[in-house]
């Protein structure tokens, strides 16, 4: 066995469940993971070699090529409405390579799904260092920079971003863009005053206060935050799990970026408030592989945290209240955020969502009563022990309490987080970010809504027009279908998990359809077909592949005139044959040319 | 064991707690049409053809334990729609020429279009470009008719529990693949096993093809399900036969 492995097998553990560490960590020291290594990996966990491609085969940030270094350039309908298509070319043009190979300099290209940056896109990551806001300028100096032999940071082209962005934990170019505060993101919040409150009371009372509260879960469900909390409380088992979902996987959204990076001791809190309610002792922050620019910030607050006696033993004196922190990277998977996923992934398999029930409460990391929550829903229940359940319950709705960190993005002069009170309309919200001519508003990103003029006055709450934050922008100059709706339709067929026949397959075939649309051989039997085909993937196993034809029956509902105008007046029958091309393509065979 | 009361379409039945609704309705005399699943294995829910609503909301039966009171809606026009449609995007979404087949009349997968009517896919065929791979001494792998049910990943493996098959890449880029190590040792019973797992023809045994001749196959005379429950589709493969 090779030094590496072994001391990496040493650092991470020689188990089956830490596979998705072991890759990570050997990919982080050789650029990729070479048959040679997947065999050895293979014989020292007990695997065959192919349980260990069929993990890394799932992951996007997997290679198994050598390279010198690797850029991924973001190319979501973000990206590409900021002007992606023009850097892509650049950096095509500059590494005189495709997407998808490595260059004579062992430069690899790729490009990739949304990666937390649409309110500075496009955006690429080098050897995971964020450039965002890139021009084709700006490609030209970085690459060339690089074959310099420059490093990274030398090769920054803005300032360092705005906050805490700038410290030397982080030093990125990335920015925050706080654009309104509420009660989480505003500076009135002591950290440790929380804490010292839960801990005085009994693990149920704590329950008790995040329930009157009405605290919702802020990852998209929207479930109850103290009755998900009691089940897993009451469910049998000795050892508890408390996860932070930090995938942050929808695109569009950057919210919890913005919190880990200005409120990770708060989100830190949380979570052992949290672990404190259900009884665990140990909890994970599952952080998707984008954010990992982050690690050291995060590392750091984890060690402040360990002086401060806010993790560790016997936590600020309460006897017996152990609780730890660890972070465990996401490789590339968008349906990893899916809590159940994610606790596969974490237990180093392919991230495919399991059935419930049970459910994670139940049974979850290790099979042990697991709690998931996002990031904004531990950040929550810090001000709301402070505070007080009632006090929380004066912002908001009756129904939808509190308040709702947005990510808006897209045509607007002023994209970033907002933190606003549920209850407000979209017509409001344009206003606040000072949007015009809006065509378009991508409520809760692609599993999501589009919604045009007509609903503009509804109102952004659970009861109405729920969002786990992402909010996309489009104005009229956008053409939906093809910049949007097709985009996402190519995100979900490229994220989905492939195990559902409904999930993988009607995606596709809803895809094809659309292009064929696009094209200009629509008919008028293809509206409805689209219709009805979006239904099958309603029987899905989880969430993605329940919201995959999502952009279909939202812009066709909302948007019927755009689909009307793809459809061939004179012609009501389908015929996908193209006579035309089909006699182009066998006369260039034979060297004749059409006679019609 | 705790025994429930549950109803599929209005009928009552009874069931171990816990049990899952294909296993509960078959042995209450119900047939739910299944495809990826097998008796006494592990679900893994990827067909999606045994699609139910349970209380109004869909679930797949051969993943979900029947609980008391459960109200199961499973022959009704929806779900007949919803099933007919999965069995023709398999259809769409490899390469299947029924005729040229080995496992024609023991095929599963061609069984569920008989069963239900279908004649041709409405959704376009993809033609998509397949491997059919040799590597392993005694199968031929024929990856144009593999529907990616996951049955060869999760029944075939070897002494120590490793597996021969598995599942690489995601999405749309999905696919069933073979260690390429193991296969060359794989021994006749395990690939005889494999074969036999298999729903379809998409893993067979060299050089024995068509030991059961066509007309006496598993599905030839009888509709896949009458072992369970007789259904008027006989008559549809009744009139097919007659003419
Ligand atoms: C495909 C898919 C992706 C998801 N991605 C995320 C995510 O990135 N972050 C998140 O917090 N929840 C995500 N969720 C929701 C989680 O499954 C889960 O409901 C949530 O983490 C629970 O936390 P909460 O109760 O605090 O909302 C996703 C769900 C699905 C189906
Ligand atoms: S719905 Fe899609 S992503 Fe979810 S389990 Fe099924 S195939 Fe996987
Ligand atoms: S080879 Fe056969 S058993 Fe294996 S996944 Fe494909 S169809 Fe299923
Ligand atoms: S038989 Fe239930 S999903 Fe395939």
């Amino acid at each position: 066995m090779s030094a590496l492995i072994q001391n990496i097998l040493i650092k991470v553990g020689q188990k089956k469940d830490r596979l998705l560490d072991i890759l990570l960590s050997v990919q982080e020291a050789e650029s990729f993971v070479s048959d040679e290594n997947i065999k050895i990996i293979a014989g020292s966990l007990q695997l065959s070699e192919i349980d260990v491609r069929q993990c890394m085969s799932f992951y996007h940030f997997f290679s198994t090529k050598p390279s010198r270094h690797r850029i991924f350039l973001n190319d979501s309908v973000m990206a590409n409405l900021m002007g992606g298509q023009k850097v892509k070319e650049a950096f095509e043009k500059v590494l005189n390579c495709k997407q998808g190979e490595i260059n004579a300099d062992g430069i690899g290209f790729y490009t990739t799904a949304c990666i937390g940056m649409s309110d500075q896109e496009p955006a690429a990551m080098i050897d995971g260092v964020i450039f965002p806001s890139l021009t084709p300028e700006r490609v030209r100096f970085v690459v060339e920079g690089i074959n310099q032999g420059k490093s990274l940071s030398d090769l920054y082209y803005l300032p360092l971003g705005d906050g805490r962005n700038g410290g030397a934990a982080l030093n990125t170019m990335v920015n925050s863009n706080i654009r309104k505060t509420g009660l989480l993101l505003d500076d009135y919040y002591k950290s440790g005053s929380a804490l010292t409150i839960a801990i005085e009371k009994s693990e149920l009372e704590v329950i008790g206060i995040v329930k009157t509260s009405g605290l919702r879960g802020r990852g998209g469900a929207g479930f109850p935050t103290g009755m998900k909390w009691e089940f897993c409380r009451s469910s049998e088992g000795a050892e508890k799990y408390i996860i932070c979902n930090a995938d942050e996987g929808e695109p569009g959204t950057f919210k919890d970026r913005v919190i880990l990076t200005e409120k990770i001791e708060m989100l830190l809190e949380g979570m052992t408030i949290a672990a404190y309610a259900i009884g665990a002792r140990e909890g994970i922050i599952y952080l998707r592989h984008e954010y990992q620019y982050m690690r050291q910030h995060i590392e750091n607050a984890l060690a402040v945290a360990r002086t401060k006696k806010m993790l560790g033993n016997n936590i600020l004196g309460k006897d017996g209240f152990d609780f730890d922190i660890r972070i465990q990277f996401g490789a590339g998977a968008y349906v990893c955020g899916e809590e159940s996923s994610l606790i596969e992934s974490m237990e180093g398999k392919r991230g495919e969502p399991r059935f419930k029930p049970p459910f994670p409460v139940q049974k979850g990391y290790h099979n042990k009563p697991t709690s998931v929550n996002n990031v904004e829903t531990f950040c929550k229940v810090c001000r709301i022990i402070e505070r007080g359940g009632e006090w929380y319950r004066r912002y908001g709705t009756k129904q939808s309490v509190g308040t709702k960190l947005l990510s808006i993005s897209g045509d607007c002069p002023r994209p970033g987080v907002y933190e606003i009170e549920w209850g407000m309309t979209l017509y409001q919200m344009l206003e606040m970010v000072g949007a015009t001519n809006t065509q378009a508003i991508q409520v809760g990103g692609p599993s999501g809504s589009l919604i045009g003029k007509t609903g503009f006055d509804r109102k952004i709450c659970y009861s109405d027009i729920s969002t786990g934050g992402s909010m996309m922008i489009f104005d009229q100059s956008r053409d939906l279908i093809k910049d949007v709706v097709l985009n996402f339709l190519e995100f979900f067929i490229d994220e989905s998990c492939g195990s559902c026949l409904s999930c993988r397959a009607c995606t596709q075939q809803i895809r094809n359809k659309l292009e064929k649309m696009i094209h200009g051989k629509g008919v008028s039997t293809d509206i409805e077909d689209l219709k009805k085909w979006a239904k099958f993937t309603l029987v899905s196993r989880c969430g993605l592949g329940q919201s995959a034809a999502n952009p279909i029956s939202t812009s066709i509902a909302n948007f019927p005139h755009l689909y009307q105008a793809m459809v061939q007046k004179e012609k009501d029958y389908d015929t996908c044959f193209d006579l035309a091309s089909a006699v182009a393509d066998s006369c260039k065979v034979v060297n004749r040319v059409p006679n019609f | 064991m705790e025994r429930v009361k549950f109803q599929i379409d209005n009928k009552d039945c009874e069931a171990l707690y816990g049990q899952m609704l294909v296993d509960a309705a078959r042995d209450n005399g119900v047939y739910i049409p299944t495809l990826c699943n097998m008796q006494d294995v592990k679900p893994c829910g990827s067909c999606r053809v045994c699609t139910v609503k349970v209380n109004g909301r869909y679930a797949t039966a051969c993943t979900t334990p029947v609980a008391c009171g459960m109200e199961i809606e499973s022959d009704t026009e929806e779900i007949h729609e919803i099933r007919k449609a999965l069995i023709e995007l398999i259809f769409a979404e490899g390469n299947h020429y029924c005729p040229t087949c080995e496992m024609s009349g023991n095929c599963e997968l061609q069984a569920l279009g008989y069963r239900f009517g279908m004649m041709v896919s409405r959704f376009p065929y993809q033609f998509p470009q397949r491997e059919i791979n040799t590597d392993c001494q005694h199968l031929i792998i024929d990856y144009n008719r593999c529907i990616r049910c996951k049955r060869c990943i999760r029944t075939i493996k070897d002494k120590k529990g490793k597996s021969y098959f598995a599942f690489i890449n995601r999405g749309d880029k999905l696919e069933v693949t073979m260690d390429k190590e193991m296969a060359k040792t794989m021994p006749l019973k395990v690939a005889e096993l494999a074969m036999e797992n298999c729903p379809v023809g998409a893993i067979l045994l060299k050089e024995t093809a068509y030991r059961v001749p066509i007309g006496e196959r598993r599905f030839d005379k009888k509709c896949i399900g009458s072992e369970i429950e007789e259904t008027d589709v006989k008559v549809f493969m009744g009139e097919l036969n007659n003419e």
